[in-house]
Order: structure tokens, then sequence, then C-alpha cells
């Protein structure tokens, strides 16, 4: 009996410690904020009539529509290309510009320099690189978007490796040389192995953010290429549909799963 | 007879190598894709436009006394007037937010973490469009407010000012969070107890002593915010309807509507200049208050 | 110009200098080393005896001056190319690779037969006593085993000089104690030249058969423990290790050094110096007496044996057995 008090007045001091007393309304109203328009985006996708506002009966009809939508294929099969190519490229130079920098220089201007794209807001880029395409005769094309993406999206690669490397020992490569590695083997067997969640975790970030890129696709796609996100920009200006609701549904599904695959990759480099 | 180091010049080649190896190609496609670019855009400032979009190189500064003009005035003072709104609401839902993810056990902070990022990493135009189905005079705002006789007939939120700083703020959210939550979460809880021990009750303890330390976060977060919500284009139109024109939209329009490049280029780069400041101003911050946590 | 050195010394660093900005790391450094010498490195930090041991390794380049081995010249060697190890400070174990293939790593560098590396890496993780942790990950480990496996994982390579980097900093005091006389025993047992950097004297005097005492980038003395300790070579060296008392010296530029242990107390009146009794603490095999003396600006200790008859307040006088003349400044 008296171990059984004991229990639940631990158990309540514990709670007391963990609580979080009006701290829950703000948290609660915040994720209604967030999620609320997703879920009714989501619920509204599975309507069986043809209005993006009124329910009509439970239906996959517009998943059956979208995956007719040849045109809306076309965009997707685009951008899956330009988020591959730009994340191979982002991939590979914000690496090594990432290991550059931290092992072989002190110099703040560089880091800053490294990290510019990710900081100039996208309009200016957008607007430079259209100029840029112009001045040097380059037809605008779904390589131009490429470019851009990958542009970009070293910075973001640069950003996640750069942290990685930061809590990483460098003595750890000094060690590898000492015992007689080279440079290359000591980038092969020491620095790929402990950075390369972060590498993986870098590379999915700029395939998502490629993706979902629209103002630097906007403003450097030719006329005849249409990306996801242009598509989409077409379809929500000239009105609501329960097809866009399908589509919504699918495209958090997929943000859903790479920011956990993400998110899990992170947490290993943590624990290692 | 003091030697020489010999070994010199063999080995400084053989360690010039490595940085150029691993710096050279990231730094040349920046130089291309990046240096070139926002070059172009400075020196298109000074030049006059082309006929059909495109710039003709000739000295000019009048773009930069077109700025002045009164239509545009008005559109600098709406824009930032909407951009720091939603600034300021996004601090206010942000930092609550952010302190009670801070005090959540740590395997609940990551779940939460990660629930704040993912609507951000959902399409941006998914996102915008979500709240045309919410704001919309048939949509579901107004099926429940009339549901709950809060008003009598349906009636349109959306082309409104407040839908923009709604969409500006749903859009930049996570940005303004992130910053506050990595701001507090470094706090160390015995600062706060000293001055609860102090005698400091709950009020005196935050804004003597969290929100100073916090300071830091709490300017890049609204940074994030509010330098994005002034480029923004999307946001003004699909949710304002094109009524609420932002510095976006001129910049936007001046490049592919108007074919006016170098009054384009005047636009985006004051933004620039703007972010510029904006991130000093947040060194100084940072400066300041991590100086006086030392001491 | 001659690379020739004399028969049985390893290493020799000649006139070593190297700075960053204004802080001169190395400021004209020369050194002998004996084959198989067990030499320590000694000094404060900041005294450059890490960017010594950083240029030996190859991952400081001096701006002048040369290092031989063996008469052979080191600074034209990258690190990989050098017959040296190094055992790092943090260890540096690869977290990825088991304790087997971290020690495994440089041999394989050396392209030699799988055979060979497989009964190297057992033999050596038997000489530290580890062959039941082969398959262990680094973490899995406690911080001495940490240090075994950094230890084999250099010796392994047979490098012709082990350098040390603050081997037992990370260590806890009874762990440290016990790598002490095992770093010495594997150091006989390998017959491996060993350079072991520290800023602990107690560390350098207990193992080292020499030290160079380093400070602001000059070696100010390079003798055995005994003589550093006997006979210092000037001020700094006299306070830096051990206790010391320092008197006036004959001249402007000298002071007269007395060890604790070679003064005595004795009654007011028949001593060289007299004063106040101020503490005594007591350390189990020996006491402490502070005493007060009127013309000495910090007060005289005493080394007693056993428990102190010196009570506080009273008057004593004060003699001493030894006193060496040190100088005053920096070499």
């Amino acid at each position: 009996m008296p171990s059984r008090t004991a229990g639940r007045a631990a158990g309540r001091a514990a709670g007391r410690r963990t609580g979080l007393g009006w701290l829950w309304l703000p948290l609660g109203l915040c994720a209604l904020f967030l999620y609320l328009p997703i879920l009714v985006l989501v619920a509204m996708s599975f309507n069986g009539g043809g209005s993006a506002y009124r329910w009509d009966g439970f239906s996959f009809r517009w998943y059956a529509e979208l995956a007719r939508d040849s045109d809306l294929i076309e965009a997707v099969v685009t951008s899956l290309g330009i988020a591959t190519g730009a994340t191979a490229i982002a991939t590979v130079l914000g690496t090594l510009l990432a290991v550059g920098l931290a092992r072989h220089t002190r110099s703040k201007m560089l880091e800053a320099a490294a990290m510019a794209p990710a900081i100039l807001p996208d309009l200016v880029l957008a607007i430079g690189l259209l100029a840029f395409f112009y001045m040097a005769g380059i037809p605008k094309s779904a390589l131009t978007i490429l470019l851009a993406h990958a542009a970009f999206g070293t910075a973001f690669v640069v950003a996640v490796v750069r942290a990685r490397l930061a809590g990483s020992d460098a003595a750890l490569e000094e060690a590898s040389r000492d015992l007689g590695a080279g440079g290359f083997s000591t980038f092969v067997l020491v620095t790929l192995p402990s950075i390369a969640p972060a590498v993986v975790a870098g590379a999915l970030l700029v395939f998502t953010l490629s993706l979902d890129e629209f103002v630097i696709a906007y403003f450097t796609a030719g006329p005849t290429t249409e990306t996801l996100p242009i598509t989409v920009y077409a379809m929500v200006r000239t009105g609501v549909t329960p097809e866009i609701n399908a589509l919504a549904t699918v495209l958090v599904l997929i943000s859903v799963t790479v920011v956990v695959v993400a998110a899990r990759a992170v947490r290993r480099t943590e624990k290692s | 007879m003091p030697t020489r180091s010999h070994g010199g010049l063999g080995a400084r080649l053989r360690r010039g190598v490595e940085p150029a190896v691993l710096l050279g190609p990231g730094l040349l496609f920046y130089a291309v894709l990046v240096g070139v670019p926002v070059g172009l855009v400075t020196g298109y400032m000074f030049a006059r436009r082309g006929r059909f979009g495109g710039v003709e190189w000739e000295l000019s500064l009048d773009n930069f006394s077109r700025v002045t003009d009164s239509v545009y005035l008005e559109v600098f003072r709406e824009s930032l007037g909407l951009a720091l709104v939603a600034t300021v609401i996004s601090l206010a839902i942000g930092y609550p937010t952010a302190y009670a993810i801070a005090k959540l056990p740590p395997r609940w902070r990551t779940v939460a973490l990660v629930l704040v990022v993912v609507p951000f990493w959902t399409n941006f135009l998914i996102r915008v469009y979500a709240w045309i189905v919410l704001l919309n005079s048939q949509g579901v705002l107004n099926d429940v407010l009339v549901g709950l006789g809060v008003v009598d007939e349906r009636f349109t939120l959306l082309y409104t000012p407040g839908a923009v700083v709604v969409g500006l703020v749903y859009s930049y959210l996570p940005l303004m969070i992130l910053p506050l939550y990595a701001a507090i979460e470094k706090i160390d809880d015995e600062l706060l107890e000293a001055s609860t021990d102090l005698g400091a009750g709950r009020v005196r303890t935050f804004l003597g002593v969290q929100l100073p330390l916090t300071l830091p976060g709490v300017v890049t977060g609204s940074i994030l915010v509010f330098v994005p919500s002034l480029g923004n284009f999307v946001v003004p139109e699909l949710l304002g309807g094109g009524k609420t024109v932002m510095v976006g939209n001129l910049i936007r329009d001046q490049f592919l509507k108007a074919q006016d490049w170098p009054f384009g280029s005047v636009l985006a780069m004051m933004v620039v200049v703007l972010l510029v400041l904006l991130f000093l101003g947040q060194a100084w911050v940072t400066r300041r208050v991590e100086g006086g946590a030392r001491a | 110009m001659t690379q020739s050195t004399t028969p049985g010394v390893l290493l020799e660093v000649r006139e070593a200098s190297r700075s960053f900005g204004h802080v001169r790391a190395l400021d004209s450094v020369s050194l002998t080393i004996a084959e198989n010498e067990f030499f320590a490195l000694l000094g404060p930090s900041g005294c450059g005896k890490t960017t010594l041991l950083r240029s030996i390794a190859g991952f400081e380049h001096p701006d002048s001056g040369a290092i031989l081995l063996g008469g052979r010249d080191l600074l034209a060697l990258p690190p990989n190319k050098r017959p040296v190890n190094l055992m790092f400070q943090s260890y540096a174990l690869f977290p990825h690779l088991s304790v087997a293939s971290n020690v495994a790593y440089g041999l394989k560098r050396e392209k030699l037969p799988k055979a060979e590396v497989t009964q190297r890496v057992a033999e050596v993780l038997d000489t530290v006593g580890l062959q039941t942790m082969a398959d262990r990950r680094p973490a899995q480990l406690s911080g001495g085993q940490r240090q075994r496996v950094a230890l084999a994982r250099a010796i392994v390579k047979r490098p012709r000089l082990l350098l040390l980097d603050e081997p037992l900093s990370a260590l806890d005091r009874k762990v440290r104690a016990e790598m002490q006389l095992e770093l010495k025993r594997l150091q006989h047992e390998v017959g491996i030249t060993f350079v072991v950097v520290t800023h602990d004297q107690e560390e350098a005097m207990s193992m080292a058969d020499r030290i160079a005492v380093l400070a602001e980038g000059r070696v100010q003395q390079v003798a055995s423990p005994l003589e550093l300790y006997r006979h210092p070579a000037n001020l700094f060296v006299a306070d830096f290790i051990g206790t010391s008392n320092l008197l006036a010296g004959p001249s402007d530029r000298e002071r007269l050094m007395v060890r604790p242990e070679d003064a005595r107390l004795v009654t007011p009146g028949e001593g060289t110096l007299s004063g106040t009794v101020l503490d005594t603490q007591f350390q189990g095999g020996t006491s402490t007496v502070a005493v007060e003396v009127s013309t000495l600006a910090k007060p005289f200790l005493v080394c007693e044996p056993g428990a102190t008859a010196a009570v506080r307040g009273t008057e004593v006088g004060l003699v001493w057995d030894h006193s060496v003349v040190v100088g005053e400044g920096l070499a």
C-alpha cells in the first residue's frame, strides 16, 4: 500500500517536471495552423464531386484523373530529371567545397561566398541567371534550370557537410596521413565515411528543394519547359480543382518521407 | 650556419594541390553561375532599357531617380508594412512555440522539429493553394463561421491584404521557429533559476534574462521571414488577387512584362542591400549578447 | 652542406624557427635525440612544444632550419612518407573501424601481404593486452583501452621514432599512473625511440631519460631529470620543475635557489635566515612548513619527513645543506 502511494507521488513529480503547463496551448495552436490547411487539402482530394470545397462523397477519381494527365506526368518527369542532375552536381561540388573550407582555409570571405546562393533572395538569383543566359546566348531550357538548381543546391550541401565536419576531429585525417595514407586515400577511407550521413542528408535536401523550386525555374525555363511547380502554378492560377488536391496529397506524402529519412540520417550522424 | 628548409618548395607545392582540387571546381562553378549573374544585375542598374528586354550599355542614373516616384514609394510602403506585420505575427506565434519545443523531453523535441519542418518542405505553391481553399467564400473557413453562427452571410476573406499576410506567415513560420528554438535551447536553465533565486518573478526573468539572451535568434528569425516576404510575388498574386502589389511583383513585372531590366535590377539590388544591412545588424546584436554573456 | 650526424644520434633539429603572425612558436630550436631514448618535451602551453612535435611528424613546416632523422632530411617528405608516427592527444581512432582495422590501417598502406598484416596486428594487440578486443569499435572501449589501441596502431608500423602528444592527459589519475609504467615497459620492449610532449613535469620526470624544457619557443635546458632538478639552467626551469625557494643571489641577474627538502628548521637565531611559522601542511610521508621571512616576498617552504613539530606563530631559524645559483633571464 505505502509503496503504491509513493509510486504515484513520484509519478506526479515526474509529470510536473516534464509538464508544459500553458505551453501546450501555443504548441497545439501552431500545429493546428501548420497542419489544418494540409489536412483539408488531403481530405478534399478524396471528394467525389467536382468542387474543391463541397464534399460530395468519397472517391479516388481525382487520383485516376491525375494518373491520366499527360502534361502533368511530363512535368513530373522533367522535374525529376532536373532534380537528379542538380543533386549529382551539387553533392559532388558541395562536398569537395565543404571539406576544402574546413581543412584548408580560415578565410571568412570564402565561407560567406560558399553560402551566398543559399542566402541570396531567390528572386535576385533568378533575374541574375535570366540576364546571364540572355547575355551568353544560352537558350533557356531544362538544362539551364538544372544548372541554376545545382548552383544553389551546392550551398545547401556545403552547409550540411560543413556542420558535420565542424563536429569531427581533424586529427583523424592527420592520423591517416601519419599512418602512411596519401591525400586521396585519406579522403576516401577516413573523410568520406565520417561525413557520409551528412552527404546523404545534403543530397536529399537538394533533391527536394529542386523538385519544389519555383521562382528560379520560372525565370530560367524555356518556353516549352514545364517543371512540376510551373505546371502547378498554371493550374492554381486558372482555377481550383480537386485534381490539384490529389496532386498536393501525393507531394505532401513525398515530402514527409524525405524529411523523415533525412532526419534519421542526421540522427545517425549525431550518434556516431 | 642556419640551414634553410630546402624541403620547402616541393612540400609547399604538394600542399597547394589539395586545396585547389577541393575548392577549385565549386568556386569556379559559383563564379560563373552566381558571381557573373549578380555582377550583371549590378551593372544593369547603370544601363538603359533595351527595346525588347535586355539592356543598352549606356551609362544612365535614371533608374535610381525613378525609385522615388510616388507610385513606387506607395508600393514600398505597403510591402514593408505587410512584410513587417507578417514578421511580427510569426514572432508572436513562433516564440511560444519554440519555447514549448525546447521544454519538451528530448525524444519529442526531434519529433516536434520534424513536424515544424515538414510543411516547409512541402511544395510552396501547394501551401499557398491550400489557403485559397480555406479562405474562399465557398471555402471551409466560411462553412465553419456560418455553421457556428458567427457570421450570417458568406463573405470572401480571399483577395485581401489580410490573406496575403496569412499566406506569408504560413510560408515562412518554420524559418522563424528554427533559429528561435536554437537560441532558446542554448540557454542554461541555471541562469533562469539564478534569476528566480535572486528574487525576480516570471515576467522579470523573461524580460531580464531569457529575452536578451535569445535576441540573436529573434533577429535571425525575423530577417528570415521579413526578407523573403518582401521578395515574394506568388502570395500577393494568388491570395491578394493582384490587388496587393509588393516589391517582388514589381521586380518580376520589370523582367517578364515591362521588359525594363535596368529598373528591375535597381529594385532587386535594393532588397539585397537591405538584406546585407539586416545581417550586419544581426552580427552586431549577436556580438553584443555573446560578449555580455561571457563577461 | 653535410647531412651526416654523430653516430647514435637519431633525430637532429637544427635551428628550427616557425612564426604564426607575430608569435614565434619556435625560435631557432636545436636538439639532438639519441637512438632508443625516452625523450620529453616539457613546457607550459604555448611554449612551442606541440609545434615542434607536429613539425617532426610533418603537419607543420618550419619557416627555416632543418630536421634530420638518421642523417636524412625529414622536411622534404610529406607526413605519410616519414618513418615517424604520432600518437594523437585525442587518440584520433577511426570511429567507423574496429580495433583490429584501426591497427591494420597503416600496414595496409604499406601494401604488405595480408597474412603479414594479420600476424603483426595480432602480435601488437597481444603486446598491449587487447587481443580480446580486436572486433570492438573504439566507442565501446574505456579511455585506457583506447590509448592502448592508439599506441598499438602507431608502434605496429615499427617507426624509427614515436611521437606522443600529451599521451596521458585524457586519462584519470589512477589509470595515468599505471600507463606511465606501461609506456616505459613498452618502450623497452619494442626498442623504439619515444618523444613525449607534456606540460606535466611529474609525468616527464618519472618517464623520460632526458627532458628538454621549452619556454616562449626556445629551449631553456636539455638534461636528465635529476640534473634539471638539481642544477636548473635558469629561474624559469627552477620554478617550473618542482618547488623552489628563491633568495637574493651573488649578483643582480642571479638568484640563489634552495629546494624545500634541502632546508631544515633550527632554533631562532641559529639559522642563516629567521622567520615566523605561517602554516603547516601534513602530506602523509612528509610535511611542508611555510615560514614568513621579512626579507622575502613569498613564504620560505621547508619539507620535513613525517609529521612536523613546528607550531604556527612561533619564531624559527632556517638552514640548508645545498643551494644553487641560477640566472634570471630566459634562454
